[in-house]
């Protein structure tokens, strides 16, 4: 009894998105980072082998979040409140890439400057020669503020800047344009939403292959269904050889895992939730998992032994089995 | 072999009568086809088109059911590829792996704590399916110890795994009327395997490393009379799990490949690392597992794993919702908080939970939003001050209280002006953002 293993043939590739520039190219990075260029669905290797991973990037800010999980700040210790220290600690901990989140306001409690962000971006630059995303407080002004003044003090490093949404992306891809570096563009969980982001900011010059899409996506508990289920009609209509659709996925399991009750609160929590550390870790990594299984190309994390598991588990799927 | 839309559509009346709530015959058969209506739905079919078109309308995966004394637990009859297609249907159940080389009483002591594991998620209670028993020690006497106490703690269904049909025999005896798993059937054994189970009234999982070997398996136990199998494609890793379940969902589905049209095994409890068990059994849940055998229970894994359970297994079309109206929250009277929020699952319980747990009474006022989150039916239409208004209105909340003072979720601040205006004899308050934060602000500020 022999079964034809049923191969799906698909006419479009997602692109590759290149991040960092080492001196040859321009930056100052010991190495680059490559993703998309699947053209099969995830991991489907007996199609395809896929020619680049799923990356882990690890989420540092520049200044001590005290709003974080007590869990992460406990284990990032006093990295968390050196920009480059942390940076260091990142990449020791397995960081493919880091994600630079820059804060609203400064220890003083005053707006964030121009100033301070180049410094922290600087620093993060200097410790570390992986490839960097900064994203901006999430407010359009001070996004836009920050995020032009880091734009061009970097020029050439090829960082993403995000992030990117309907409302604001004018101002952030025009500083993209404009000093040879990336974009992420977020989009509320909707296919149609994501490729209209996508043309938005491709029709203002920047390249494809410079355009990273977030589809958001919930954590565990927390909407993840959603976000799973729009990653993998994103990456159908990829391979179906939508155009605009064809770009890597980032998400952000980390940020959405780490602001629920279950990775938050240690106290005062039912028992059947377990032990705190082990299930906070347990929610950002199958959250992680499950859309890299839907997906995604790279996943924002937070805590280092997410980080360390999850690589595992790229590992563990980018194997290609014998027997397939 | 599957029936394409056209093949169907000439075994249909062709009268276009629209009965089945299709345009057409032709668009009935295409979704026929698809599997993704019953062919009851057309009222009809005579009897010759059914019996051809019977083979086509069955499930492509077969249905298998463990049972035991009141617990059941189903795996199978899934249609589609990808959730958003339709939606999947059985949950995969989560099984603790025992082995028989372990002492009664530690056996006991793992499966109290797991048996008795309950956790609420939006309002549902969660928990796991039953218990595996493994003859590691390949004798009948410990194997049979092993599910005596196992059985003496809990009764819900089991699978039962050696390789020696006479060890096997030994532990089936012990459940007689039950309907578990046995593990498994291999090239050298299916014969007796398959005997026993039918003897049992048994399902048997057929355990080989290549899809041909498990193609083989079943369909020569299928000869024997065996319906009621499990594919064990014996995958330890991710990647090849991943994979080879894929495989096997397509051949089931697209190619109607009867002999691997069966639920799908995984062990994730072989993986290298304890800290991987729960990313294996994760991809399981997700990528079309039927049942699922940990090594190792721990509350702070195995909610994680429902949860996940629940979020992939809800169908897609349907956000789980709950009933609009005001909820009253620890005996609430004429001087308590009125809070407002939407009818979506999630958020009801995110915020009833926390209120009822910090003791606090409040009236808890549900809007019909659709079944969406605070701020997705807000950026939707579904959450504005107009609906709000309607639903304090609708539901007589001014006669509950005395002082007309209504709480919004902090995400949607920007309502209370235009609030104001809707309802301009209530006072509007901005609450905070997240749940967790409203016992504290109750307190502080009401
Ligand atoms: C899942 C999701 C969806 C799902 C819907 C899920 C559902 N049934 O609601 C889908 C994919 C369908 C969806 C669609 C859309 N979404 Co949406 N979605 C999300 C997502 C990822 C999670 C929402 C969620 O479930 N949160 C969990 C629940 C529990 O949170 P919550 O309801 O807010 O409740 C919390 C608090 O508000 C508070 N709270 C609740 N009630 C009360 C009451 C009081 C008194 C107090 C004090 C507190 C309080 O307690 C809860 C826990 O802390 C968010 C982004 C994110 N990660 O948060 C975007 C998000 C909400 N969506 C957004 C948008 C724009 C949309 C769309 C309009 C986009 C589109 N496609 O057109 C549509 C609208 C729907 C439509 N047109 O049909 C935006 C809203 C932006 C904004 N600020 O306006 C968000 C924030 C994403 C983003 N960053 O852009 N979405
Ligand atoms: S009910 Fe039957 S006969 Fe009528 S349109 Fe549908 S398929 Fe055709």
């Amino acid at each position: 009894m022999s079964a034809e293993i049923p191969k799906d043939s698909w006419s479009g590739t997602v692109r590759t998105v290149t991040l960092g520039a080492t001196p040859a190219e321009g930056g100052t990075r010991s190495h680059v980072v490559t993703v998309g260029g699947q053209k099969t669905l995830p991991f489907m290797h007996f199609e395809q082998v896929a020619p680049n991973r799923p990356v882990v990037a690890v989420e540092i800010k520049d200044r001590c979040p005290e709003d974080w999980s007590p869990l992460l700040l406990e284990v990032w210790g006093d990295a968390a409140i050196s920009p480059a220290a942390w940076a260091k600690q990142a990449e020791a901990a397995g960081a493919h890439v880091l994600v630079l989140a820059l804060s609203l306001t400064g220890d003083d409690g005053k707006p964030t400057t121009p100033q301070a962000a180049v410094a922290a971006t600087k620093a993060v630059l200097e410790a570390s020669g992986l490839p960097l995303l900064v994203f901006g407080p999430g407010q359009a002004e001070a996004d836009n503020e920050l995020l032009v003044a880091v734009a061009e003090a970097t020029k050439g490093e090829r960082i993403a800047l995000g992030i990117c949404e309907d409302k604001n992306y004018r101002t952030i891809v025009a500083a993209a344009l404009a000093n040879g570096h990336c974009v992420t563009a977020r989009s509320p969980m909707d296919v149609n939403l994501a490729k209209q982001l996508n043309i938005l900011i491709h029709d203002m010059g920047l390249p494809l292959d410079r355009i990273l899409m977030d589809p958001t996506t919930g954590a565990l508990g927390y909407g993840i269904e959603y976000g799973y289920s729009v990653m993998e009609r994103l990456r159908l209509a990829a391979l179906q050889g939508d155009a605009m659709t064809q770009l890597p996925m980032i998400v952000t399991p980390g940020f959405e895992a780490w602001k629920t009750k279950e990775s938050k609160v240690g106290r005062d929590v039912p028992e059947a939730w377990g032990d705190w550390r082990e299930r906070a870790i347990t929610w950002e990594t199958l959250t992680a998992v499950t859309l890299i299984e839907s997906g995604a190309d790279i996943v924002v994390l937070r805590h280092p032994e997410s980080v360390r598991r999850v690589r595992q588990a790229i590992d563990d799927l980018m194997t290609v089995p014998e027997t397939v | 072999m599957a029936l394409s839309g056209i093949q169907i559509y000439k075994l249909l009346p062709q009268t276009n009568c629209k009965d089945c709530g299709f345009p057409t015959c032709l668009a009935f058969a295409m979704k026929l086809a698809a599997k993704q209506v019953e062919l009851a739905a057309c009222p009809h079919v005579g009897d010759d088109a059914k019996a051809q078109l019977s083979e086509a309308s069955e499930p492509p995966v077969r249905l298998v059911s463990l049972k035991s004394n009141g617990y059941e637990v189903k795996a199978g009859n899934e249609v589609v590829l990808f959730r958003h297609e339709k939606t999947f249907y059985n949950k995969p159940g989560l099984f603790i792996r025992l082995r028989d080389t372990e002492s009664p009483d530690e056996i006991k002591t793992r499966v109290a704590a797991a048996d008795g594991y309950k956790v609420i998620y939006v309002g549902r209670e969660l928990a796991l399916d039953g218990f595996a028993v493994e003859a590691a020690s390949r004798t009948p006497a410990a194997f049979s110890a092993a599910i005596n106490a196992v059985r003496q703690i809990s009764h819900r269904p089991l699978i039962l795994i050696s390789r020696d049909p006479a060890i096997m025999a030994a532990g089936l005896r012990l459940v007689d009327g039950e309907r578990p798993l046995m593990v498994g059937a291999d090239a050298a054994n299916w014969q007796a395997m398959g005997d026993l189970a039918k003897q049992h009234g048994a399902a048997l999982a057929v355990t080989a490393d290549t899809l041909d070997g498990l193609a083989d398996l079943t369909v020569k136990l299928k000869d024997l009379g065996v319906q009621d199998l499990v594919l064990d494609p014996t995958a330890q890793r991710l990647g090849a799990s991943l994979a080879l379940n894929t495989q096997i969902r397509r051949l089931a589905l697209r190619k109607n490949f009867r002999p691997l049209g069966y639920p799908v095994i995984a062990f994730p409890g072989d993986a290298d690392e304890p800290a991987q068990e729960s990313i294996l059994a994760a991809h399981a849940i997700a990528k079309y597992a039927g049942f699922i055998v940990l090594d190792h229970f721990a509350p702070e894994t195995a909610y994680p794993l429902l949860v996940l359970r629940e979020n992939i297994f809800t169908d897609p079309q349907k956000p789980i919702q709950v009933q609009p109206g005001v909820y009253e929250i620890n005996n609430p009277n004429a001087d308590s908080p009125v809070l407002v929020t939407t009818n979506f699952s999630i958020t009801y319980f995110s915020v009833a939970n926390e209120v009822e747990s910090s003791g606090l009474p409040a009236w808890l006022v549900v809007t019909d939003a659709e079944g969406m989150s605070v701020l997705t039916a807000w950026a939707a239409g579904k959450f504005d001050a107009e609906r709000i208004a309607k639903a304090i209105k609708t539901f007589n909340v001014a006669d509950k209280v005395s002082v007309k003072r209504v709480v919004l979720p902090g995400h949607v601040a920007v309502l209370s002006g235009e609030l104001e205006n809707e309802l301009p004899d209530w006072e509007i308050r901005v609450g905070p953002r997240e749940a967790v934060d409203l016992p504290a602000f109750i307190k502080q500020s009401l």
